[in-house]
């Protein structure tokens, strides 16, 4: 029998050189002699194992990595395809620790099935959910979502089952089901890794949430950066049509549902709810101003559901194990798991997909090995470009929505970049004041002239900090006047990075430290 | 931002059965639900700061000055935005919300330049106010980033974008969007480099800017601004009017300084614009001032003869002296005159009873003869009233909406940009035009159907629409059971289902495809609310007054009248057309469309104006001009008309003038008809006089006098000083002492006088004891003539057909920025939009003639030739050439021909047959004109030396 060889098309690892690598492979086996049957998977999320090789041998897949081109005559001749030994080998993939000791239910296929292939997704699960969804009345498929206790995980962590249940109740009109796909966080992959490596997972949860609201179209906003994911799921919708999946009878239902692929234009902003609305309307990536929700007054003014990649891609295992099973991972309000996302100063990046409650020092240190560099750890930004600056004093805040919001911080969409003590947090404030000033939609007042006055304060004080004298008054006044009256969360949560910097870091500002850091 | 303002609630109201009460600051208010709480704290006397919210556009929340704390609510909520709840508890202000006001204008203050005392907004600046309210006293971020160097965009005439006083808080874009729907203004790049852009061209006058002003209004800065006020500063003063132009009839407000007009600004409460206005009405009155105005009276005894600069007094005895000279010698009946449909309705009476009473004959008719004499003879036949059924408000509830040949965006911009807010609203369109005007396809507006039909056949497309509702089981049954005469309607029903009325029967006639005109048929039918707007592209066909027919027919057997939403309306060219024609402007008709054989009537009018009236109907206006050239015509009053300019075949109309032995013009310029008088009394402006106007809806509503008449009297005054020389005492001593005689003795005008318009703002007729307030629609419970009377309709082509020698029809119209004969917007800046006048015609004909974009075209017709330029367009269809009238030279109406609708003579200006060809010369005919015109100006500038011009605003 011929082995299968599975090679990663996730673009993080033919960022490394997965390609390379499958070329050097088929080019071996063929010099060889010897066939090999190469199945491009996606990523299992150990990045600093990419390209990441797995060769099947008797039902197991074992991992080696990572590959580069010139070691693949090597791989062959240490008998790779019988499993043999190499430096480079880990064993089987499934039990390399940092993914044996996850909690992997959104991300249960990725890496394991080519990503094309929908029997490959049926035969790993796929559908299943969806199967279960048609076969209830819409109400109850929200209820199972309810009873999950699933919320957005595009960062702000609304309940889900709520959201649909809106919209569910909002008439008998058209409706839409958009999903969010502008993954545009710093430090964030795991929607990409999903569309490219489980697109049908995308798919089956934009039909179950059809299914449960009443609408029978969906939009995909997708951000142009991610052609790789374009590409797949543009290819995945085709396949989907053809098999009957998506299209004017879903799987033989009857029931109707179709799928738009939409590119975004590189603008931040659109990642919000409502400008990605105007955005598919074709419209400038203007805010909208709340109310009317997006559940009542949505995608051309239509009842809307929109939710992020992750949260669409939960529901199939939601639907297929039931709520409960959902709701039993996680703790207090934040249940179920959320697919965090190692980056930064880390010696292992990657996907860590782990239940609620898990604390920051576990993912930093038990998963991500600490820094890259060998140096402390100083400083971790979760949540994104708008989330605050942690530092080591708030390492054991378990992963929970509530506890975060608690102390000024956001678990946001799971990303989390760590900066060992060679940052300088001034900067980093700047940075962020920075950020919003290039991305802003520029509708509302305190983001749009506040940002650039932000840049301007704090390029005076790192202009200023080596001589006494710095103030942080009209900077911190500033901030108030964004935190509390922008429109949306762009402005709004700029403030949130620049004052923890503040808080944590007043020494890189020129400012005196604080009163219990000057004693600790 | 307009002296009117002040009390702006900040977004619209709304209109619930169900009310919300809440409290605000303590306060209990209760407002429909839907209301913001911005709105409703405005109702409880609480102004909330704000920048970017108008109660004119829809709530935008960018400001974020507008922001309260609601109990129970985290964060602080902008109020435009949020609506009020039940129960709600409103705080709008605390030490948070002070803190947040002042932090955000201290932001907006970073980027604005500190130039209040010089800017052309000083005293009426919103963002002044609001640095004011909430207490601004410093702005701490120095030396930012900034807008300040901008340099302003001064390519449009009348008003100027400065970038660097712009706060981007995009009313003027969504006013253009909102509004106007022209979606002309849009926002560049994003945060702090976010500007204000007028899309497709450098600048706003190369850009799709149609200058409506409704940015201007919306700005809350100087940022967009009137050049006027720029240039004069802040009027002192306002006055609410009535526009000029169009039969819209905007309401505006006169801003003024002393008597100096600085600038118009629509008005609000305006019961036909609701705030709305045009670049006509908007910006265009800089003619009123104009130096080409005659300000005294003249006389000539010979039409080659300079003019006389004499007194009032001399130009009026010597008026009356030469009428009853002409009548003593070639008899009574050998005077007449001709009323305005640009003058008011007081004056428009007076110079009808100057006709019957002191000349003594019946010999007046109106403008509306060329235009909307179709209309009224075709509505009064079938519904019983000579008028459109609704008011414009009514478009709101259409769900489909019939556009037969008219052009509302460049006719009537204002209802056109309602109609358009109501087609974006989802509101089904189906346009019936020979050329691709700009509905069918524009932004977030495309007509379901376009019924591109060749001009001339009218009658066969609505008659195929009435067929297929007649043989589709479409007919309202109950409706036409309950409200129409049985036995017409019998009759038209066997008539109207007879096959050579069907679409497929007709496709052949009017051009377009059978499939389209079920489909059209069907959706009118059945598609909710249907209404229909039409224009002149109705009227001026040989079969004008059919096809008027024609179209009540289609409304009443589908049940779309007597109610909002539905209705046949329509869209009357002049200002006050509709009430030209019910003040008695007709030959045959008393005030208020009595018939002058009627003798109850006339013996009301007899007593009460104390001489006997003839009750034979007069001369109509083309009788007059053929009377005229037979010789048994002499003498003619004609006020505030250019029937030299404005009617057809301009050889044979000059030809009358010119047999005229006393030609009495009044008028605001020595226009082409006065070109032929031999006394000129100098008229008013509608701002230099009291009075009303009645617009295409039969809205009343009041002008008012802003400034004293330039020539020392009111046209009206004219008249009467006339009617007194004449031996017929008149003894007004103001334009409201006419209207109660025209309420007296007119019983849809019973209800109506000045007082009663200042307290109503404007009256819709009838108004009278049963309708106090008016009559926004028409024929509720029943028709005004009692039972809907169905007429047969068959067509009959026009005699002006297409032919080897003619293979083209020509086709005329008018645009937006110009105005009917050009006299008024000629004299004005939007000249720049409409230099000349263009012939347009389809890439195919251009190419078989060897036509390019820019040639000189001969237009030829059996009338006559003319030359113009052309402009190749795909707007046309290949066949078909239009032009517009608005220039002299063009000689538009050297190239139509007499030919006229059947029933009131109303000009076939539609179609004419015409051969189009390259030329390098003017017509033989422009050369004369070109030469008789240098004549005539020569012997007025013999007299003119010693007049006080008027400069130009």
């Amino acid at each position: 029998m011929t082995v299968r060889i599975f090679i990663p098309r996730d673009s993080s690892a033919v960022s490394v050189g997965a390609e390379a690598v499958a070329a050097a492979v088929a080019a071996e086996a063929a010099r060889r002699g010897t066939p090999v049957d190469i199945v491009r998977n996606g990523s299992r999320g150990l990045y600093w194992l990419e390209p990441l090789v797995e060769v099947e041998v008797a039902g197991q897949r074992i991992a080696y990595g990572p590959v580069a081109p010139q070691d693949v005559p090597a791989l062959f001749d240490a008998g790779w395809l019988r499993g043999g030994a190499h430096a480079l080998r880990h064993g089987p993939c499934e039990d390399i620790p940092y993914l044996k000791r996850q909690a992997r239910l959104t991300f249960a296929r990725m890496g394991r099935t080519d990503p094309l292939s929908l029997d490959d997704y049926r035969a790993h699960g796929g559908l299943g959910g969806l199967a279960r969804a048609l076969a209830m009345p819409p109400g109850d498929i929200v209820g199972a979502v309810e009873a999950s206790g699933l919320r957005g995980r595009g960062g702000a962590g609304f309940p889900t089952g709520i959201k649909w249940r809106t919209v569910l109740n909002a008439g008998s009109g058209r409706k839409y089901i958009v999903c969010n796909a502008d993954e545009g966080d710093s430090g964030t992959f795991s929607d990409r890794m999903l569309m490219e490596g489980d697109p049908y997972c995308l798919i089956e949860g934009m039909l179950i949430a059809g299914l449960a609201v009443g609408a029978d179209t969906g939009y995909i906003y997708l951000r142009s950066e991610y052609p790789d994911a374009w590409d797949v799921l543009g290819d995945a919708i085709i396949n989907a049509m053809r098999e009957g999946v998506l299209g004017d009878s879903v799987l033989g239902s009857g029931r109707r549902f179709v799928l738009n692929l939409v590119k975004g234009a590189g603008a931040y902003v659109c990642g919000e709810e409502t400008s990605l609305l105007e955005s598919i309307e074709g419209k400038r990536g203007l805010v909208r101003a709340k109310p009317p929700l997006p559940a009542l007054q949505g995608l051309f003014g239509q009842p809307t559901v929109v939710n992020n990649v992750i949260t669409l891609a939960s529901v199939p295992w939601i639907l297929a194990h039931g709520g409960a099973a959902y709701q039993a991972y996680g703790v207090g309000r934040s249940r179920g798991s959320l697919p965090f996302q190692l980056a930064g100063n880390l010696k292992r990046p990657g996907l860590v997909e782990v239940p609620f409650g898990a604390t920051l020092r576990e993912l930093l240190y038990d998963y991500g090995g600490g820094s890259a560099s060998g140096r402390p750890i100083r400083a971790v930004q979760v949540g994104g470009p708008l989330g605050a600056y942690l530092p080591a004093s708030r390492f054991d805040l378990p992963l929970d929505y509530e506890a975060f919001a608690a102390v000024g911080a956001t678990v946001g969409h799971g990303g989390i970049v760590a900066f060992d003590d060679s940052v300088d947090m001034a900067k980093m404030a700047r940075y962020a004041m920075e950020f919003c000033a290039i991305e802003s939609c520029g509708k509302c007042t305190p983001c749009r002239i506040g940002s650039v006055r932000g840049v301007e304060l704090l390029d005076g004080m790192l202009a200023g900090r080596t001589k006494p004298g710095n103030d942080d008054a009209l900077l911190r006044d500033l901030c108030q006047t964004m935190l509390e009256g922008s429109l949306c969360a762009m402005g709004g949560m700029t403030p949130y990075p620049v004052l923890s910097a503040l808080d944590h870091y007043p020494e890189d500002f020129g400012l005196a430290p604080k009163q219990e850091e000057a004693s600790a | 931002m307009s002296l009117h303002c002040r009390h702006d609630r900040g977004t619209p109201a709304r209109t619930s059965t169900q009310h919300v009460a809440l409290r605000i600051d303590g306060i209990p208010v209760r407002v429909p639900a839907g209301t913001s709480v911005m709105h409703a704290a405005a109702e409880a006397g609480i102004d909330i700061p704000k920048l970017c919210a108008t109660e004119q556009l829809e709530a935008f929340g960018s400001c974020r000055l507008c922001v309260v704390q609601v109990k129970d609510r985290r964060g602080y909520p902008a109020s435009c935005t949020t609506l009020v709840e039940e129960g709600m508890e409103v705080t709008t202000e605390n030490d948070a919300l002070f803190r947040l006001r002042r932090g955000v204008m201290e932001l907006y203050i970073s980027d604005h330049p500190l130039d209040c005392l010089t800017c052309s907004a000083n005293g009426n600046c919103e963002l002044q106010d609001m640095a004011g309210r909430v207490g601004l006293r410093e702005v701490r971020y120095a030396d930012g980033d900034n807008h300040l160097a901008e340099t302003a965009d001064v390519s449009n005439p009348y008003f100027a974008y400065d970038p660097a006083k712009c706060i981007v808080c995009s009313r003027c874009v969504r006013a253009c969007s909102e509004i106007q729907g022209t979606f002309a203004l849009t926002t560049t790049e994003r945060g702090f480099e976010s500007r204000i852009a007028a899309a497709g061209g450098d600048d706003f006058l190369s850009s799709e800017c149609v200058s409506c002003g409704a940015c201007v209004a919306a700005c809350p800065t100087a940022a967009l601004m009137e050049k006027s006020v720029i240039e004069l500063g802040q009027p002192q003063r306002s006055v609410t009017t009535t526009c000029a132009y169009c039969g819209v009839g905007c309401s505006l407000n006169a801003e003024l300084q002393g008597e100096q007009v600085i600038r118009m600004v629509p008005d609000r409460k305006g019961g036909a614009n609701h705030g709305h206005a045009c670049v006509k009405g908007r910006f265009a009155w800089g003619y009123a001032t104009h130096a080409d105005r005659i300000t005294t009276p003249m006389i000539r005894k010979s039409i080659r003869d300079p003019w006389q600069t004499v007194s009032w007094e001399e130009a009026i005895q010597y008026t009356a002296s030469e009428f009853r000279r002409l009548q003593a010698r070639y008899g009574a009946e050998s005077v007449g005159s001709i009323t305005s449909s640009r003058c008011s309705n007081e004056e428009t009476y007076l110079v009808q009873k100057l006709t019957r009473a002191a000349f003594g004959v019946n010999n007046v008719d109106t403008c509306a003869r060329v235009c909307h004499s179709p209309t009224g003879y075709g509505l009064k036949q079938t519904l019983g009233e000579s008028a459109g059924t609704q008011d414009f408000d009514s478009v709101m509830q259409a769900d489909v909406i019939l556009v037969i040949g008219a052009n509302p965006t460049d006719g009537h911009p204002v209802f056109g940009s309602r109609m358009k807010q109501r087609l974006r609203q989802g509101a089904k369109l189906i346009i019936a035009d020979p050329r691709t005007i700009d509905l069918v396809d524009s932004p977030h507006v495309r007509a379901a159907h376009h019924l591109k039909l060749r001009p001339g056949t009218n009658v066969a497309l609505v008659n195929a629409l009435a067929h297929v509702v007649a043989t589709e089981d479409l007919v309202d049954e109950a409706f036409v059971a309950a409200r129409c005469e049985p036995e017409a309607f019998a009759k038209w029903r066997a008539f109207i289902a007879d096959p050579r009325h069907s679409p497929e029967a007709t496709e052949e006639i009017s051009g377009v495809p059978a499939a389209e005109v079920r489909a059209a048929a069907r959706l009118y039918a059945t598609g909710g609310n249907a209404a229909i707007y039409y224009g002149l592209g109705v009227t001026e066909h040989s079969q004008g007054s059919t096809m008027v027919m024609g179209i009540a027919n289609l409304a009443m057997a589908t049940g779309n009248i007597g109610r909002p939403g539905v209705g046949v309306n329509p869209l009357r060219g002049q200002n006050n057309v509709q009430g030209s024609c019910d003040m008695g402007s007709f030959p045959h008709e008393l005030p208020g469309y009595r018939h002058v054989s009627d003798d109850a009537t006339r013996k009301l009018f007899e007593s009460a104006w104390g001489v006997a009236l003839s009750g034979e109907p007069g001369l109509r206006i083309p009788n007059m001009f053929d009377a005229a050239i037979a010789g048994s015509f002499k003498g003619l009053y004609v006020q505030g008309e250019d029937i030299v300019q404005s009617d057809p075949n301009t050889r044979h109309v000059t030809a009358a003038m010119e047999s005229l032995e006393c030609l009495v013009v009044q008028d605001l310029f020595l226009n082409e008809t006065a070109k032929f008088a031999h006394v000129f009394l100098p008229g008013a402006s509608f701002l230099e006089k009291d009075g009303t106007f009645t617009n295409a809806e039969r809205r009343i509503s009041r002008i008012r006098k802003v400034m004293r008449p330039l020539a020392a009297y009111a046209d009206w005054e004219v008249t009467q000083m006339l009617a007194n020389a004449l031996g017929y005492p008149m003894h007004y001593t103001h334009p409201s002492e006419i209207m109660d005689e025209i309420a007296r003795l007119t019983p849809t005008f019973h209800g109506v006088s000045y007082a009663r318009l200042d307290e109503l703002g404007s009256i819709q007729w009838p108004c009278n004891e049963a309708h106090p307030a008016g009559t926004p629609t028409m024929h509720v419970e029943a028709f005004v003539r009692g039972k809907g009377r169905f007429m047969l309709t068959e067509y009959v082509a026009t005699d002006e057909r297409a032919s080897r020698r003619f293979p083209l029809l020509l086709t005329t119209g008018r645009i937006l920025s110009q105005y009917n004969v050009g006299a008024q917007t000629r004299r004005t800046a939007n000249t720049v939009w409409h230099p000349e006048d263009i012939l347009e015609l389809h890439p195919v004909d251009a190419e078989d003639r060897g036509i390019r974009d820019g040639d000189s075209v001969g237009v030829q017709s059996r009338a006559g030739e003319t030359v113009l330029r052309a402009r190749i367009s795909e707007r046309m269809q290949p066949g078909v050439v239009y032009t517009t009238f608005h220039w002299p030279g063009s000689g538009a109406n050297v190239v139509t021909t007499e030919n006229s609708d059947w029933a009131t003579n109303c000009p076939e200006y539609k179609v004419t047959a015409v051969q189009v060809s390259r030329v390098e010369h003017p017509s033989v005919w422009q050369q004369q004109f070109a030469r008789f015109s240098a004549e005539q100006m020569a012997l007025l500038e013999a007299e003119s030396k010693s007049k006080t011009a008027h400069a130009p605003v």
